[in-house]
């Protein structure tokens, strides 16, 4: 009993701790977007202090948030659109007609993800140039979609697989084509799925930095280049970073925050037995 | 009208051999079931006439013509499976409805459709839920329904039964074989239950490793197992075996002997077997009884009692156990010295290979069609 009950304190105290080391990065940044640029770099750092807002105002003077933020939501949804246009059809395909190579492709298109981004930078660049897409938010889609795709097919395709086979093939004596298949079945039956990689997808975009930053200079360029354009020759000014980075990072935590649950919910399907 | 006929059906999974070449005729309006110990390829052999398995090698004929390469939606066959795999998203209505949407069903003709199924199955109702707000028993006559929706040629169930609690499922046997006969349809049934097979079978097919090992009517398989398999298959509990020689063979069959000197003749057909030839003798419990006039002799190892009748394990002077199923009212307890009699007629006789020697008799029920003593005169097909 006693045992028991030491295990499950100790395990708590030890989730509270990771919890907290992970959260403080963004409570400190919080915090010292409400402080003067000169508490911000106190040392100790001041814990009472006198908040202000004159960090957001001066953010608002020097940039126009709204363009760099509906920058940001028309190329994050823009590529997560386009990357599950292309994805469920990939997803499905390799799923329910797999091949011999099927396994094989899957692995080869995750380990695009681990060349470095930098080493095609020089030729996606000038591709880039050449073809007008620079500071262009279809040339952000398109890159988007081309990064995220791996990872999309890769959770799509393991969601698909989940989905209960007597299902479809009780579908399948129902006759659909494959189209309505996809449609009637198997979408609404992975939707929770769909959704959590559509959410995923929509993050990485958000928070993608180093090809929006060189890609972009003031059209297309989303908030990560807004952050960025607070750090800056003349110096760091760490109270207006902390706001324009508080700024920047708002919507997506919302936006995780409130779709968390739903997701957790469709997850749980009275479907078979 | 709806047969199904299997040709040398064959099926393999790379280098394995699933069904190993099975030859089977499914008689229009038959309820047949599929039997045997998991593993044993009943279940595939159902998907493969469903078409959700590729037949590897022989022909499928449905209503005289050959399926092999027709797809599942087109065979005109409903399948119940054991998950019922209802769509979880659709209501109950629109789960039952859904193959005549996609055949572009007008709403009118789907939702009259699907009321006529629901009322035979009493999910009026419950018409506008979703299957997660459903019970087990629920669902699974949803799964029904949505295959009487389809009026199909032939029902295949896929171990319906097996995700219900004990009361549900005898509940649910019941509905079945009022349903087969409300239908009037020719279903196909799997399942690993004996009891379930004996009791709603017109015909039922024995399987073994992808092998059929007997046809027959239920109480064809009980009173002439075609072979040892057979014989400890069907019934429970299990028919006893002992090992055994032929000592004479005679016109009223062959006499063997017994653990502890007996002997015993069983009406086989003479000639059948030969003196001198080691057998396995074959005796269900329920044919044993206990009483001084026994011809074998043992005492008690073990003692059931299941109140309508009682389990008494006895061990032979042969050292083998042989299960007597008794009266539920027996006094007996363990160490008690027994005597068990045994009627000749209701003896099975099996050679060194297992298969069953021919018996003289055929018992008076084997050949009759479950159901009605004579079976009414039928119209023969076709216009007038």
């Amino acid at each position: 009993m006693e045992t028991t009950l030491r295990a499950k304190l100790l395990m708590t105290v030890f989730a509270w701790t990771v919890t907290l080391l992970i959260f403080f990065p963004i409570f400190w940044m919080l915090v010292t977007s409400f402080k003067t640029e000169v508490e911000a770099v106190a040392t100790p750092p001041s814990l009472f202090f006198e908040p202000t807002l004159e960090n957001y105002d001066a953010v608002q003077e020097r940039a126009n948030y709204i363009r760099f933020a509906l920058n940001s939501i028309g190329i994050s949804i823009g590529s997560t659109l386009a990357a599950l246009a292309f994805g469920i059809p990939a997803a499905y395909a390799m799923a329910f007609f797999p091949t011999k190579r099927t396994k094989s492709t899957l692995l080869w298109m995750l380990s695009t993800k681990m060349l470095p981004p930098v080493g095609v930078l020089v030729p996606i660049y000038l591709l880039f140039r050449d073809t007008g897409l620079l500071d262009t938010q279809i040339g952000l889609v398109i890159i988007y979609t081309l990064i995220n795709l791996p990872i999309v097919v890769w959770m799509l395709y393991s969601f698909f697989k989940e989905v209960p086979g007597e299902i479809l093939e009780a579908g399948r004596m129902d006759g659909p084509k494959p189209r309505q298949e996809l449609w009637m079945l198997l979408m609404p039956l992975a939707l929770p799925g769909i959704a959590s990689t559509g959410l995923l997808s929509v993050i990485l975009c958000w928070n993608e930095a180093f090809w929006s930053l060189n890609l972009t200079a003031s059209q297309a360029a989303p908030l990560t280049a807004f952050i960025a354009s607070f750090s800056s020759p003349e110096g760091l000014f760490w109270a207006k970073l902390s706001a324009a980075s508080t700024m920047a990072i708002a919507p997506i935590l919302i936006i995780g925050w409130l779709s968390q649950r739903q997701l957790v919910r469709g997850l749980t399907f009275g479907a078979v037995k | 009208m709806a047969t199904v006929e299997l040709r040398d059906i064959r099926k393999t999974f790379g280098t394995v051999d699933v069904i190993k070449g099975v030859d089977l005729r499914v008689e229009d309006r038959e309820f047949v079931v599929f039997v045997g110990p998991s593993g044993c390829g009943k279940s595939t052999l159902l998907r493969m006439i469903a078409g959700l398995e590729g037949i590897s090698s022989g022909d499928l004929l449905i209503d005289g013509q050959k399926s092999n390469d027709v797809s599942p939606d087109a065979r005109g066959l409903a399948m119940v499976f054991q998950s019922y795999a209802l769509y979880p998203h659709m209501t109950v209505a629109d789960n039952m409805a859904f193959s005549l949407r996609l055949a572009g069903v007008s709403k009118e003709q789907r939702m009259e459709k699907v009321r006529s199924a629901a009322r035979i199955l009493q999910l009026e109702p419950l018409l506008e839920r979703k299957p997660k707000e459903l019970s087990g028993g629920q669902r699974q006559r949803v799964a029904i329904g949505r295959a009487i929706v389809r009026q199909p040629r032939v029902f295949l169930f896929d171990e319906p039964l097996s995700n219900l609690d004990a009361a549900l499922r005898v509940q649910m046997r019941l509905e079945l074989a009022r349903l087969h006969q409300q239908l009037d349809a020719t279903m196909i049934y799997v399942t690993h239950d004996q009891i379930e097979a004996m009791t709603m079978a017109d015909k039922i097919v024995v399987l073994r490793a992808g092998v059929i090992e007997q046809v027959g009517s239920p109480l064809e398989l009980y009173h002439h197992p075609a072979n040892l398999f057979v014989a400890g298959f069907i019934g429970s509990p299990k028919m006893n075996f002992l090992e055994t020689t032929v000592i004479e063979v005679n016109e009223q069959g062959a006499a063997v002997s017994l653990p502890g000197g007996g002997t015993l003749t069983v009406p086989v057909v003479p000639g059948s077997v030969r003196p001198g030839s080691d057998v396995t003798l074959g005796v269900r419990p329920e044919h044993l009884s206990l009483g001084s006039d026994g011809v074998m002799h043992g005492q008690v190892s073990v003692v059931e009692h299941l109140g309508g009748g009682t389990l008494v394990y006895v061990q032979t002077q042969g050292d083998d156990i042989i299960v007597v199923q008794a009266d539920g009212d027996t006094d007996i307890s363990v160490y008690d010295a027994v005597a068990v009699g045994i009627r000749p007629a209701d003896c099975h006789l099996f050679d060194q290979n297992g298969a069953a020697i021919a018996r003289s008799t055929r018992h008076h029920l084997a050949d009759r069609r479950r159901g009605a003593p004579a079976p009414a005169p039928r119209a023969v097909g076709g216009h007038h």
